[in-house]
């Protein structure tokens, strides 16, 4: 009996225990604030690297939704003449652009975890989680410059006069919801993301679909045209846009800052707690993927 | 017994053989349904020894097991071993990159591991950025780096590059940057896999020296992998001889280096194929004797190579090293030692080279052959490594008074004497 007593106190002792597998939900989250150094390192890396030995460095944030924007005022509005609420285009379109290209980014860079940085983490130890915490933090500033960019179109359109009356898009009290918005699309993205990244390290079929699945998935979201649109044209397929996360998202966005737009407590509510599960389950496999993904990477 | 840094409990990792395809989705459903059904998993039962020698009769093998070894705290401890003994799998679970099979392993402190240097370099971030992202990557905080940092510069040799982009240095700066940084971690527990062999010789002297320093720093374990017996007899006082993925000898660091020695066949030929076909590639080497394939002190022996040049390389080298068993190089050869070759046309050649009689000392040597672009790469690996025991004498010639010493002076077979006459009765 005693020296059983004697083997406990000799159990407690070790600071490391290396088993072959955890228990279901075991996330150290004391171990990522000891490496939160390192978490700073990544993000400073991924946004310098971006720009080294460029001559536009940063300004390239900016070039490439202000470029798809123009594409998109002249495709979808111009030729195939889709509504935009009777939004000026340009602003239309940048609202949607912003939140979706913040998620798309999120999503596509974090479902690469594993395959990019099997190099690094083939080597050394330290919480795998970093690395997407990074990217999501990173993508933030890029977002952060394309933010600048919507308020200049903004103020553009504002000054400008508009094509309606200016009070139809005007910053009303729901713009407030902004941090959560951009919250909800960076743990969708993270979500998602570790989700893809877990099943693609040992059957990559899943990497092709991510590509295209993206694309797809924009015709889904509420980002070229307003929900509304879909409500009156289409509204036996609505309960399939709403079921969609980020369209409750967007439209929130939309009608916070520019006043059109459908809001609703309950979609963003369905799509809040969307968020939390789907952020947790991807941590869940992302945990117990990242303990022997070594072996089938 | 409180004084256990890390302690091995039964460890053991199992390997899929052959690659991951659609016949790996049958087996996990196999896995996920016996699981369901609370049974053990059906394939974990199917272990093969890791012998790769023979054939594998499962579709598993296990790379390690049932290890089982302490290692007290402050202790400096060396694995050795053949390739593919275990040694890097054994540090890879150690250093937590990959999780072991089944059994545990316990710590006691801080684990960093150095199982490669610069893990982790940016090629466009400057040396000073990079030091930080590897010191970090590492596990020290951006504090400790910043106390560390013209120690680590000053270490590395780099202050003038320092503010440079890493991709505009040579290689030999960038791993010497790496091992700088690794050098100056400060755990309870380090874990070094081969990485002592970087640079040039002299910082080889220096990075020994720095590991002898980071070794008896206070109650500091470390753990050492290495093919060089030299450095790891005056680094290590204990060692443990992994074969087949299991422990087979463990002590004193110099009774494990003799058991190794023991246990080294005798590789005399080298039938596949080393390098890359499209530029350099040792199709065949082999070593043989005078004397029926046995080495004595006074055999020729003769070493043949048959290389292909794919493609016509400016400074071109073909040749060997000559190595003690433990390690220590000793001698160097190559195509054009009296030839003023610089380079040779694309074709396959066979080269023969000879060791005259008398030449080598009784013990144990290693042949790694070098096929080479010059200051470039280097095209063939460890797996074409020759190796081969000379014996005393085959006749009764030598200084039998020294044979049976441990320790030998010279490790060439000191044949000086030209003569002894009585001058005087």
């Amino acid at each position: 009996m005693e020296r059983d007593n004697r083997k406990m106190m000799e159990e407690e002792k070790w600071t490391l225990v290396i088993v072959p597998k955890t228990g279901f939900f075991k996330l150290d989250l004391g171990e990522l604030w000891r490496y939160r150094d390192l978490l700073v390192m990544y993000i400073r890396r991924d946004i310098v690297t971006f720009y080294k030995q460029t001559i536009l460095g940063p300004l390239w944030f900016i070039l490439q939704p202000l470029f798809t924007v123009l594409m998109f005022m002249f495709v979808f509005g111009g030729i195939a003449g889709i509504s935009t609420d009777g939004l000026p285009r340009p602003l239309f379109y940048m609202a949607g652009l912003l939140c979706w290209n913040y998620f798309a980014e999120c999503m596509n860079r974090c479902s690469d975890t594993f395959n990019a940085n099997q190099n690094v983490f083939g080597k050394v130890y330290f919480p795998r989680l970093i690395v997407p915490l990074s990217i999501v933090v990173s993508s933030l500033v890029k977002m952060g410059i394309q933010f600048i960019l919507f308020l200049f179109i903004y103020l553009y359109c504002v000054l400008d006069g508009g094509a309606t009356d200016v009070n139809s898009y005007s910053i009303n009290e729901y713009a407030c919801l902004f941090p959560l918005l951009v919250l909800m699309l960076a743990g969708l993205g993270l979500g998602f993301g570790l989700l893809i990244s877990s099943l693609t390290t040992k059957y990559r079929d899943l990497r092709f679909l991510v590509t295209f699945g993206v694309q797809l998935w924009m015709y889904a979201t509420p980002v070229i045209y307003p929900l509304s649109v879909m409500q009156q044209s289409h509204e036996k397929y609505m309960w399939l846009i709403i079921a969609n996360p980020l369209t409750s998202i967007i439209e929130t966005f939309k009608y916070g800052f520019l006043g059109e737009g459908i809001f609703s407590w309950w979609y963003l509510g369905y799509s809040f707690l969307f968020t939390v599960l789907i952020v947790v389950w991807g941590m869940i496999t992302f945990n117990k993927v990242q303990r022997s993904f070594m072996d089938v990477i | 017994m409180g004084n256990i840094a890390i302690e091995f409990d039964n460890v053991s990792k199992q390997y899929a053989l052959g690659s991951i395809g659609t016949g790996t989705l049958s087996r996990d459903l196999n896995r996920w349904w016996a699981r369901i059904r609370g049974k053990e998993d059906p394939y974990l039962r199917i272990g093969e020894v890791n012998d790769r020698s023979q054939k594998a009769m499962g579709n598993f093998v296990w790379a390690l097991k049932d290890i089982n070894f302490k290692v007290e705290r402050g202790e400096v401890l060396g694995i050795i071993g053949k390739n593919g003994a275990g040694k890097s799998t054994l540090l890879k679970i150690l250093s937590r990159v990959t999780s072991p099979t089944t059994g545990c392993i316990r710590a006691k402190g801080r684990i960093a591991s150095l199982l490669e240097v610069g893990t982790g370099f940016h090629p466009d971030l400057t040396g000073r950025e990079n030091i930080y992202m590897n010191g970090a990557i590492m596990g020290m905080t951006k504090h400790e780096i910043t106390r560390k940092l013209d120690e680590i510069v000053d270490f590395a040799g780099v202050e003038k590059y320092i503010d440079t982009p890493v991709k505009r240095y040579s290689s030999g700066m960038t791993v010497r940057l790496g091992f700088a940084v690794a050098a100056h971690l400060e755990p309870e527990i380090l874990v070094v896999d081969e990485v002592l062999a970087v640079g040039d010789a002299e910082f080889q002297r220096k990075a020994v020296g720095k590991m002898q320093d980071v070794a008896k720093g206070e109650g500091r374990t470390v753990l050492f992998v290495s093919h060089n017996m030299g450095s790891m007899q005056q680094l290590c006082r204990k060692g443990v001889l992994l074969e087949n993925g299991s422990v087979a000898f463990s002590g004193i660091m110099g009774e494990v280096i003799n058991a190794y020695q023991r246990g080294i066949v005798t590789q005399r030929e080298f039938t596949s194929m080393d390098g890359d076909p499209n530029v350099l590639q040792l199709l065949y080497a082999s070593i043989d004797s005078n004397h029926d394939g046995m080495f004595y002190t006074d055999s020729e022996i003769r070493v043949y190579m048959k290389v292909k040049v794919a493609k016509q390389i400016s400074s071109l080298v073909i040749g060997f090293n000559l190595y003690s068993s433990w390690g220590y190089p000793l001698a160097r050869t190559d195509y054009n030692d009296s030839q003023n070759l610089t380079t040779l046309s694309p074709g396959i050649y066979e080269l023969k080279f000879v060791i005259l009689p008398y030449t080598l000392s009784d013990g144990g040597y290693h042949i790694v052959f070098d096929i080479a672009e010059r200051n470039v790469k280097r095209y063939t690996t460890e797996k074409s490594n020759l190796y081969f025991t000379v014996l005393p004498g085959s006749s009764f010639f030598g200084n039998r008074f020294c044979e049976h010493l441990n320790i030998k002076s010279s490790l060439f077979r000191e044949d000086w004497l030209d003569f002894l006459r009585k001058v005087e009765e």
